[in-house]
């Protein structure tokens, strides 16, 4: 029996309804009792929470950990690491690796390698195609019974829409989500970054949105055909945004993520950077607009989850010209400071509403436990200091992937510790 | 308008046209306008860069673009070393700081850099101590080509300012057509793109430039026709439906020469694809001023070297 009182935190709840000054006891685990003042045996070890906001584990259900066949990026070991000291008690662990998790034997591998050093839960996300490669579905059932949790090509789009319908069918008798990266690669046609004023005036190769919003309209009416479950990843465009409000509207069930990255940078911080391709990432960065409607879309419901995204590389991979390097940004240990910053303390949305997008929804559509403090859930916790003022510095970073155009950039709120299972794992 | 010379360079490196400031590009012409003169010495040297070293890094296919810097080097008596290589050094593994550490270790004063990708000269010039001077970067600029086209328009018409130039072609594509539309608006000309849209960037306005869908229009009035190679090599990704009918609509014939103002300039930055962007009478015309600007390349080529060597326009050509 492993208790812990987590003592005088505003605990925040909106799987409950609960914002409120409040202790909580695990035991076990699990969640014990939640209450004002709890009693507990004067023996029970105590995480003194004051001041602190107290949230079911935030879930970043869009990680890429590349282990196994690209450690020199990152392993399971140091992606996880970062994961707890991001704040984050559970990652959703992307399919491209190498091999790819296209079949049970890795996804059993990924769940064991975590099993023996990881802290936080990893949740592995099977291929929807055989290598990735949007020929033939992937043996998905035999994943999903491995342990997967959904299925994906991401970062590789599904350019095939028989392809993709069959897969939204397919899942249906295993009621796992079909995550999506939505992007013609015809159009986008080798681009580097978002098409449009600035992309003319700097002269790299644009990836227009249309790119994007073609699949998205393919993808949500393939889901009102089949009746599958699409969540469609770091949506980035207002008309992605507003298509999904629609199909939102006509009852359909769908979800959507966003990224910190879309809703704080634009396509001028490129131009800014002096092409250095730490701001390269895929899809883009759009302009002054899109990171509106993305915001507004976090505001108004349409979005589902915040995701880091994170795509680690090595520091050799950015040390090219901006179209040679490799798109992604280490973002696990920059997304919950840049959510508090940008959303909770500039009013966009409330502290309930940002756990909801980075715990409760998450587990919801992932189906995973968490998200949840009530009395038996796990006792997955994520503390947040709303004051604390962070400045980001990537040779802080757990992660492998010191990749991220935010270095310098200060920013108010951060994690404070992550506790898994019962266990503090990582504590500021 | 008047442009006063600047009285040097305040960069290090000359990446684009873009960061010039336009006094600058006017030190640059007014300093190619005394180096021009060295061409046509009976000895075609003088001491200028001597014990200085230049890299010609050329990770993109070129021939006079790579022949006129190496001249305008070895006209100042710079040591050169020539680095070709067809792929980029990526291909084989290393990365471009990797190859500007090796490169630096050889002690350069200037690294001419040629590249497929579009910045790759800026990444460069933020990690060298040489001076780094852009040959072409992917799509995104060709500074010295822009400069030798403005030298050889001003040495016909005396001042940039309020001339109307036309540029036609590959627009969306083409360097070329960037470095030339950020340095004729700055100094004060009108430039117009012609080209079918699927050959024109997105909010090409942003550039300073008028967009014209067809040719005849464009040249009303033009004193300048700067005709850019169409690039069949890139042409199959459903840009234009052939040759042959880019030539019927787009090409530039004796006939639609005609509605440009007379004496009008026809421009090339070569190779040229006779019949395709433009006719041979037209190219070969009286009007046609493509291999001047062949020998003016190198006078400008000259220029920059000099003054980012930190020279003053007046001594450059002094022993």
């Amino acid at each position: 029996m492993t208790r812990l009182l987590i003592r005088n935190g505003r605990v925040v709840d909106p799987s409950q309804g609960i914002d409120q000054g409040m202790d909580l006891l695990i035991d076990d685990g699990l969640v014990a009792a939640l209450g004002e003042k709890l009693d507990v045996a004067a023996d029970t070890p105590v995480f003194d929470a004051s001041g602190l906001v107290v949230a079911p584990g935030f879930i970043d259900i869009h990680t890429h950990l590349r282990e196994p066949g690209f450690e020199y990026k990152e392993t399971i070991e140091s992606g996880c690491r970062a994961a707890a000291a991001g704040g984050f008690t559970a990652v959703c662990a992307l399919a491209n690796t190498s091999p790819v998790n296209d079949e049970p034997a890795v996804t059993r591998y990924v769940i064991e390698k975590a099993g023996e050093v990881s802290a936080t839960r990893i949740y592995p996300v099977g291929a929807l195609s055989k290598g990735c490669n949007g020929e033939e579905l992937a043996e998905i059932g035999k994943m999903i019974e491995a342990g997967a949790v959904a299925i994906s090509d991401s970062p590789n789009p599904v350019a095939n829409g028989l392809l993709m319908r069959r897969a939204l069918e397919y899942c249906r008798s295993f009621d796992v989500p079909v995550m999506v990266h939505p992007e013609d690669l015809e159009l986008t046609d080798r681009g580097a970054m978002h098409e449009g004023r600035v992309s003319t005036r700097i002269g790299l190769r644009g990836m227009p949105g249309a790119a994007e919003q073609g699949v998205v309209a393919r993808d949500i009416l393939l889901a009102e055909l089949t009746r599958g479950r699409l969540h469609l990843c770091h949506l980035s465009t207002a008309a992605s945004l507003e298509m999904v409000r629609i199909a939102k509207r006509r009852g359909l069930k769908i979800t959507c993520e966003v990224t910190p990255h879309h809703f704080t940078l634009i396509d001028e911080d490129i131009a800014k950077a002096n092409y250095d391709p730490q701001w390269k990432m895929n899809p883009p960065l759009r302009g002054t607009k899109d990171r509106q409607a993305v915001l507004e879309a976090i505001q108004d419901g349409t979005v589902d989850a915040i995701v880091s995204d994170h795509a680690p590389h090595h520091q050799d991979e950015k040390e090219m010209d901006f179209a040679d390097a490799p798109f992604g940004i280490s973002a696990l240990e920059t997304a919950v400071s840049l959510a508090l910053d940008r959303l909770v303390h500039r009013r966009v949305i409330g502290i309930g509403q940002l756990v909801q997008l980075m715990s409760t929804s998450p587990a919801k559509i992932m189906g995973l436990p968490g998200g949840s403090l009530e009395e038996g859930a796990v006792a997955d916790i994520t503390l947040l200091n709303l004051g604390m003022r962070v400045s980001v510095d990537p040779k802080t970073f757990l992660s492998k992937g010191k990749n991220t155009p935010f270095t310098g950039m200060n920013l108010r709120g951060a994690p404070a510790a992550t506790i898994v299972g019962g266990k503090v794992v990582w504590k500021r | 308008m008047v442009i006063e010379a600047a009285a040097a360079l305040s960069s290090k490196d000359l990446v684009g046209i873009a960061p010039l400031e336009a006094g600058e590009i006017q030190l640059l012409l007014d300093t190619a306008e005394q180096l021009l003169e060295v061409a046509r010495r009976p000895i075609k040297k003088v001491p200028t860069l001597r014990g200085m070293t230049v890299i010609n890094l050329f990770m993109e296919a070129s021939t006079r673009t790579r022949f006129s810097f190496e001249v305008a080097e070895k006209r100042l008596s710079a040591d050169t070393l020539n680095f070709s290589a067809s792929t980029s050094s990526v291909s084989k593994g290393e990365t471009l700081f990797d190859t500007a550490r090796n490169l630096m270790a050889m002690a350069p004063d200037f690294i001419v850099i040629r590249h497929p990708n579009t910045g790759a000269p800026h990444r460069l010039a933020h990690v060298v101590t040489a001076s780094v001077i852009n040959a072409g970067d992917g799509s995104n600029e060709h500074p010295t080509q822009a400069l030798l086209d403005a030298f050889t328009m001003r040495r016909h018409f005396g001042d940039l300012a309020g001339l109307k130039v036309v540029i036609a072609g590959d627009i969306r594509h083409s360097r070329v057509a960037r470095s030339n539309a950020f340095l004729l608006s700055k100094m004060g000309a009108e430039v117009r793109f012609v080209a079918p849209a699927s050959l024109l960037p997105p909010g090409v306005q942003e550039l300073g430039v008028k967009p014209f869908l067809r040719l005849e229009p464009a040249l009303e009035g033009a004193d300048v026709v700067m005709m850019l190679r169409i690039q069949m090599e890139r042409q199959k990704r459903m840009n234009f439906p052939s040759a042959r009918e880019y030539f019927d609509f787009f090409g530039l014939t004796p006939e639609r020469l005609k509605l440009a103002n007379e004496g009008a300039l026809v421009m090339h930055p070569g190779p040229m694809n006779r019949g395709v962007e433009i006719d041979s009478e037209v190219a070969d015309g009286d009007q046609s001023v493509i291999l001047e600007q062949v020998t003016n390349g190198v006078a400008i080529r000259m220029a920059i070297l000099y003054l980012l060597a930190g020279g003053r326009s007046d001594a450059a050509t002094d022993s």
